[in-house]
């Protein structure tokens, strides 16, 4: 094991916490979506939760988010900020053990998660479920985090901080912020504790971290990413300079503000509503402007998506994120909501940007960083990444469509009324309707995981020192 | 809300605003062509062109700002400013209701003069109300109105408080609380399994001769004063009759011992808040209706 950890120790940089994060990611990645698929499955079929109370519903709902959001994206994002900070910075780490400590403690927060959640214990905020012992590792470990990122930062050989650290550097600072503030809670016990806000002000409170738990660990933590791996992994320079000063300057000032459109029609002043959606409005060019300055950034090199699969994850990833980006504002419109709201529209749109942006862009940059980070020339085998592409994309798509239809479907049938001016509909009737809806999206779901553990073995088979990465195709058209 | 926080919101508002209209238009470049120029940074070999903002994007961004301006000058956000055509969400919804109320009302104020006994036979009021009752009843009665455990069957004509329509309405307006006493610590397991095989008995099933003789006289001692000395219940109090072999909660050995040691608690919530008095009225004539 010595010799395999001098073998593959970079001279200058820190690649141990790196690879670390990076196996990670691809195992929690398989245990969070499956999860998914299960809790899908148990939509479609509800006995399949063999009315076990710890495999109901409620409560691996929670455990699937948190696994895919917090251990599956949280340690891509662990990973390639750590490899990019110090490539971009030339400059190791400040502190090789604070930042095992940032790998031993994150993977202490998600198993307590695992274990947390399944008994029950929660504190019955959206992403913020986890119980007050735990939320004080997550900040110990965050501000390590910080620490170890911002002073890597400090001790740069280069004069310029690249455009993929600000946006690493605002998800660390926000996400700091937002977790303490949405956390304060009064403990009752070991495992209980209420929130420290009340009623409405804890509902804004809530959204305010959620959304922006959206807006800057899953869209500014990944916008990072982006502003790296596609860049490198297209080998051309990034696009424009000033569109990621202008848009990096908005989102971060924008997003703050786009919570509110979560409560709209609830007890929430109108006021905040209106701020809230009119913000959102103006954060759609701010989003764009990351997938524009990333699709530009291939002019001049789209023959490469014909031979490397690596570059088509980035790619599509920014055309889900553009996408979704698009359609978050629309929904945040009042009339727009009032139809989309609580329906599974919400559901498709949220994992248009998990599956389609988050997991694809992190899925490329994880195949870009595995044979760096075990001494290989390239991933085993080149036709599995394809064959993974292919899968991630067809199981989003059916995800999402799924969801559109059943989201319309549902928004459609629970306000239809007859001409005696009674409902049409029961809500026993949409959740009936969405049947064949909930049928297809565990099969995008399914399809999509299954993906992932192509992933797994790719990963494996590049692992291991005794097997050579098989030969690349001969010719572009058999990738 | 204070002055103090409605200066403050509008304050941080229009900082936000400004600010990003500056960030945008500070970094324009004048000439729009695409360039090969880089900025001159290198970062592990990334350079960066110094392209400017694409022209389309500029302007979509221009667009949203100056329609968030437009949207915060006609609905309120700024605050307590309340916006120059004075929308509020209440306001939309006591609107909505009220064209409602305009559009049906008539329709409603005809039924509401009628008997229910007398509309329960009109197919129209019928469907009303079995698609009102589909929304509002069914999560517990069930779509067909038969109720599941521990909800009661609205449509078999054994009712628990009462059949009449004013009966039904007001268990509808007001709800109703059943709650029969738990008597395991009074009575004891011998009590529990004498009372239940005198309730068998009774309704003509298989009992020990024994039990039952003792099951009555506990059933006389604690049952009687809700339940009556004949065990046919009491509508007054929805003490549900034991001898008709209609069970809300079961009527297995088991189930009934259950019900005997641990007693139940039935709760029918009250409508009269939520539905109008003339939807109220509909429902009751569609319940009314199912079991005549």
């Amino acid at each position: 094991m010595s010799e395999l950890n001098s073998a593959l120790e970079h001279p200058t940089y820190n690649y141990k916490v790196v690879r670390q994060f990076a196996v990670m990611t691809v195992v929690w990645g398989i245990v969070g979506m499956l999860v998914g698929v299960l809790i899908a499955a148990q939509l479609a079929w509800p006995a399949l939760n063999f009315d076990l109370p710890w495999l109901h519903f409620g409560r691996l709902r929670p455990l699937h988010t948190n696994a895919v959001i917090f251990a599956f994206g949280g340690s891509a994002l662990f990973a390639t900020s750590y490899y990019i900070v110090q490539r971009t910075c030339q400059a190791r780490l400040i502190s090789d053990k604070l930042a095992a400590f940032t790998f031993w403690g994150w993977q202490a927060v998600i198993v307590s998660a695992a274990i947390t959640l399944p008994l029950g214990m929660n504190t019955s905020k959206e992403y913020a479920e986890l119980e007050w012992p735990i939320d004080i590792l997550i900040t110990v470990v965050w501000v390590v985090y910080a620490v170890v990122f911002f002073g890597t930062i400090a001790k740069r050989k280069t004069s310029h901080i690249y455009v993929a650290n600000w946006f690493l550097g605002a998800y660390i600072l926000a996400v700091a912020v937002l977790h303490i503030i949405n956390s304060m809670e009064i403990p009752v016990d070991m495992t209980k504790s209420y929130s420290v806000y009340a009623g409405t002000v804890d509902a804004m409170v809530q959204w305010w971290y959620g959304h922006n738990a959206v807006g800057f660990f899953l869209t500014a933590g990944f916008l990072g990413m982006m502003y790296y791996f596609v860049p490198k992994q297209a080998d051309r320079p990034v696009y424009s300079y000033r569109l990621s000063i202008v848009h990096f300057w908005a989102l971060v000032a924008v997003y703050i503000w786009a919570g509110p459109h979560h409560l709209h029609y609830t007890a929430l002043p109108n006021w905040a509503q209106s701020l809230g959606m009119v913000m959102s409005i103006i954060l759609l060019a701010p989003s764009w402007g990351g997938m524009i300055n990333g699709m530009m950034t291939l002019s001049g090199a789209w023959d490469k998506l014909r031979t490397d699969p690596i570059l088509r994850f980035l790619v599509v990833s920014l055309s889900f994120y553009g996408m979704s980006t698009f359609e978050g504002p629309m929904m945040s419109i009042r009339t727009v909501n009032a139809l989309s709201h609580y329906t599974d529209w919400t559901i498709g749109h949220v994992h248009s940007g998990a599956l389609g942006w988050v997991a694809m862009i992190s899925i490329g940059a994880i195949y870009h960083l595995i044979p760096i980070l075990f001494a290989k020339p390239r991933m085993y085998s080149t036709s599995l990444i394809n064959t993974h592409f292919w899968m991630a994309t067809i199981g989003t798509v059916l995800y999402i469509v799924s969801m559109w239809v059943n989201g319309i479907l549902q928004g459609l049938m629970w306000r239809a009324y007859n001409q005696d001016g009674t409902l049409t509909y029961s809500f026993v009737e949409a959740v009936a309707a969405s049947y064949p809806g909930y049928v297809v999206r565990f099969l995008g779901g399914a399809i999509f995981f299954s993906g992932m553990l192509v992933m797994a073995y790719n990963v494996y088979m590049t692992s291991r020192r005794d097997v050579e990465s098989q030969a690349l195709p001969a010719t572009a058209n058999a990738v | 809300m204070t002055s103090f926080w409605s200066l403050w919101i509008i304050v941080l508002t229009t900082i936000t605003i400004v600010g990003i209209t500056w960030v945008l238009f500070g970094n324009r470049k004048r000439e729009d062509k695409q360039t090969e120029q880089t900025t001159g940074h290198v970062a592990d070999g990334i350079e960066e062109y110094d392209n400017p903002l694409p022209a389309w994007w500029f302007y979509m961004f221009v667009l949203t700002i100056v329609w968030g301006i437009g949207y915060l000058i006609i609905y309120p956000g700024m605050g307590n400013y309340p916006g120059l055509i004075g929308w509020t969400q209440i306001g939309q919804y006591d609107e909505e209701v009220a064209a409602a109320d305009e559009k049906y009302r008539a329709m409603r104020d005809r039924y509401l003069a009628l008997p229910v006994e007398e509309i329960a036979k009109d197919p129209a009021v019928r469907k009303m109300g079995m698609r009102m009752f589909a929304n509002n009843c069914s999560q517990c009665h069930g779509g067909d109105a038969r109720g599941s455990y521990g909800f009661p069957n609205l449509a078999d004509n054994d009712w628990l408080y009462g059949g009449t329509p004013a009966d039904i309405k007001h268990s509808i307006i007001a709800g109703r609380q059943a709650a029969m006493p738990a008597w395991g610590s009074v009575i004891g397991e011998k009590g529990v399994a004498d009372a239940t095989a005198y309730i068998l008995s009774i309704n003509g099933r298989e009992a020990d001769a024994g039990q039952v003789e003792a099951g009555e006289k506990v059933f006389q001692t604690y049952c009687v004063a809700c339940h009556g000395a004949n065990a046919e219940g009491n509508p007054a109090m929805g003490a549900p009759n034991l001898k008709n072999g209609i069970w809300l909660y079961g009527g297995s050995e088991e189930q009934i011992g259950h019900t005997l040691r641990a007693g139940r608690n039935g709760v029918m919530p009250a409508f009269g808040d939520s539905l109008s008095e003339d939807k109220i009225h509909i429902i009751a004539a569609y319940v009314y209706g199912l079991s005549q």
